[in-house]
């Protein structure tokens, strides 16, 4: 029993240097830098007005003004009225904003906890300090996030494709039957969670491999001394340690996981025969400019926003009570 | 990569994974599309880069700079609404930046491209966050008591010392640019001043199976990068995983 919880407090030790910079970040964040106090501040007004101006007229006025706009039946030919929250209500009992929802959190739990296991054991294999080519291999690992959605949308589509793609031939060796990755809604959205897994994963891979090099190595010495086998190092030392950065991926990948829209266009411009293909950006998007339904999609602009910020907040939430009760 | 293994051959099965004999004659098919000005999107996308990752790292080193050293009213407030900002999702706006670029007449043009990506939030951002660590605040302080001016300070200290940050930023806003889809498509309406990507998917065959000249097509919008990124890349990297430690 002893031997047991000795081993328990062993175990959370490593755990410390996490908890402290914990609270160091935050004061990093919040704290405002003093700048060169024998330089005119002034100047500050003159620098910083090209930036300010054009981040007011062409960042902040449109978000105030969709707000606006989403209490209007706005109609670019036909003139607007005032709606009310009418936009809103009619969205929440449209189908196609449910089956919206249903799709855009489908791909992004798709392509979010593969990638994110994958990334963080790719990054583990890349630290390895006996491994040849460093530099090679990180650059390696950026290449397909420079290649546009457009292209990889193409080339996936062949991949995936229902009777020539390589896929369904390799599924066909092994005597299956071919897969629609576009008409069945569960292989539609692996299709498309594949298509982002493999544009992100070698950037997430050298997001953690760059937290997990910035670990002292200290910890795995002393870590190894206690006895403990690669993978409790791993488990214990390494995976604490990336707290903030998994809430960090996660939080850019639901952004990011929000805004799929040109691989389901691409595949399927209405949505698909029981839209299976409809993620919340393209319903946004055919509602504005194939539509021209202007105060609608507006309303789902908000819907989106919401949903990122609630999800932000959760995700905040979930890391700190994680990084107070200690691994589990 | 994928693409250059894959075009031209894709129709056989199984797809041959060497590039075909035929990659020129798709190549050439490619350039003369019907209806599609493959060329004329390749200068559209690369006048666009360029014009944004320009202007975007000149403002964001000269409002980051100001974010940085400069003792102004309202600072604190401005650095954190910026901050505040940069987590609003961008289809929020989307619907309002279309009719207000519509009413400067900048659509179905570059300058409707241009314009409204010539400052971004991260950009200030960044460059604020470079300018506080590379540059001591004794370096400045020094130089002013020798009589230097605000802005010959940022000329000839703040500039010359965050070139190299500078330039991956550029980088990141080339990128972005060149690989951008949503709004092109929402704002260009005529082939002549398609980008890439729009263009790309124009190539869509019409009748029958013809993938080779998409993919052809993919691959080329793709090459430039790689022969950027032959370059580059190892700048990227330590961009992206030096941003990493500090996010």
């Amino acid at each position: 029993m002893s031997i047991l919880t000795e081993r328990e407090k062993r175990s959370k030790a490593p755990l410390s240097p996490w908890k402290n910079k914990n609270p160091n970040r935050k004061v990093k964040k919040a704290k405002v830098i003093p700048g060169v106090a024998s330089l005119n501040g002034r100047w500050g007004y003159l620098y910083v007005a090209p930036f300010v101006t054009m981040f007011l007229i062409f960042g902040l006025a449109p978000v105030i003004y969709s707000v606006f706009i989403s209490f209007y039946h706005w109609d670019p030919l036909g003139g607007s009225t005032f709606n009310g929250i009418n936009n809103f209500i009619t969205l929440v009992h449209d189908s196609d904003f449910w089956l919206a929802i249903r799709n855009t959190f489908s791909i992004w739990a798709l392509s979010t906890f593969p990638q994110m296991v994958m990334a963080i054991g790719l990054a583990a294999i890349l630290r390895n300090s006996r491994l040849k080519g460093k530099s090679f291999w990180r650059t390696i690992f950026l290449v397909p996030n420079i290649t546009s959605v457009i292209a990889i949308t193409i080339v996936f589509g062949q991949l995936f494709g229902r009777d020539f793609g390589i896929i369904n031939d390799i599924i066909g060796m092994f005597g299956l039957h071919h897969i629609d990755f576009i008409e069945n809604v569960f292989a539609a959205h692996v299709q498309i969670a594949t298509m982002i897994t493999w544009r992100w994963i070698g950037y997430n891979t050298l997001i953690f491999l760059a937290s997990m090099l910035a670990i002292p190595e200290e910890l795995y010495e002393s870590a190894s001394v206690d006895g403990a086998t690669k993978w409790q190092q791993f488990r214990f030392v390494t995976l604490p340690s990336l707290k903030n950065t998994i809430t960090f991926v996660l939080i850019v990948g639901t952004i990011g996981g929000l805004q799929v829209f040109a691989e389901p266009q691409q595949l399927a411009s209405d949505g698909g025969s029981s839209h299976q293909f409809l993620t919340l950006t393209l319903f946004l998007y055919n509602q504005a400019f194939v539509n021209n339904k202007y105060g609608y999609a507006a309303a789902i602009g908000i819907m989106i926003t919401f949903i990122v910020l609630i999800i932000s907040l959760i995700n905040f939430l979930v890391t700190r009570k994680l990084a107070n009760d200690g691994t589990r | 990569m994928v693409s250059s293994n894959t075009n031209a051959e894709i129709s056989k099965s199984p797809p041959s994974l060497v590039p075909g004999g035929r990659f020129l004659i798709v190549a050439k098919k490619v350039f003369s599309a019907n209806g599609v000005y493959f060329n004329q999107a390749l200068l559209n996308t690369f006048i666009v880069g360029i014009s944004i990752a320009v202007a975007q790292v000149l403002l964001s080193a000269i409002a980051g700079f100001a974010f940085a050293k400069l003792n102004f009213k309202g600072r604190k407030f401005l650095i954190l609404f910026v901050i505040g900002t940069m987590m609003l999702p961008s289809q929020l706006g989307i619907i309002p930046l279309f009719m207000l670029v519509k009413n400067l007449r900048m659509i179905d043009s570059l300058l409707g491209l241009i314009v409204p990506a010539l400052v971004t939030a991260f950009g200030v951002f960044w460059m604020r966050q470079i300018i506080d660590a590379q540059i001591p605040n004794e370096l400045l302080e020094a130089a002013s008591i020798d009589g230097a001016s605000v802005p010959r300070i940022f000329r000839s200290i703040v500039l010359p010392i965050v070139r190299q940050s500078g330039f991956v930023l550029a980088l990141f806003a080339f990128l972005a640019a060149w690989n951008d889809y949503l709004w092109p498509t929402i704002i260009l309406q005529s082939p002549k001043h398609f980008t890439l990507q729009v263009a790309l998917t124009q190539l869509k065959p019409m009748y029958g199976l013809d993938y080779g000249l998409q993919m052809g097509g993919a691959f080329l919008a793709t090459a430039p990068l790689l022969i950027l990124f032959i370059f580059v890349g190892r700048r990227l990297v330590s961009g992206v995983m030096d941003g990493a430690v500090k996010g």
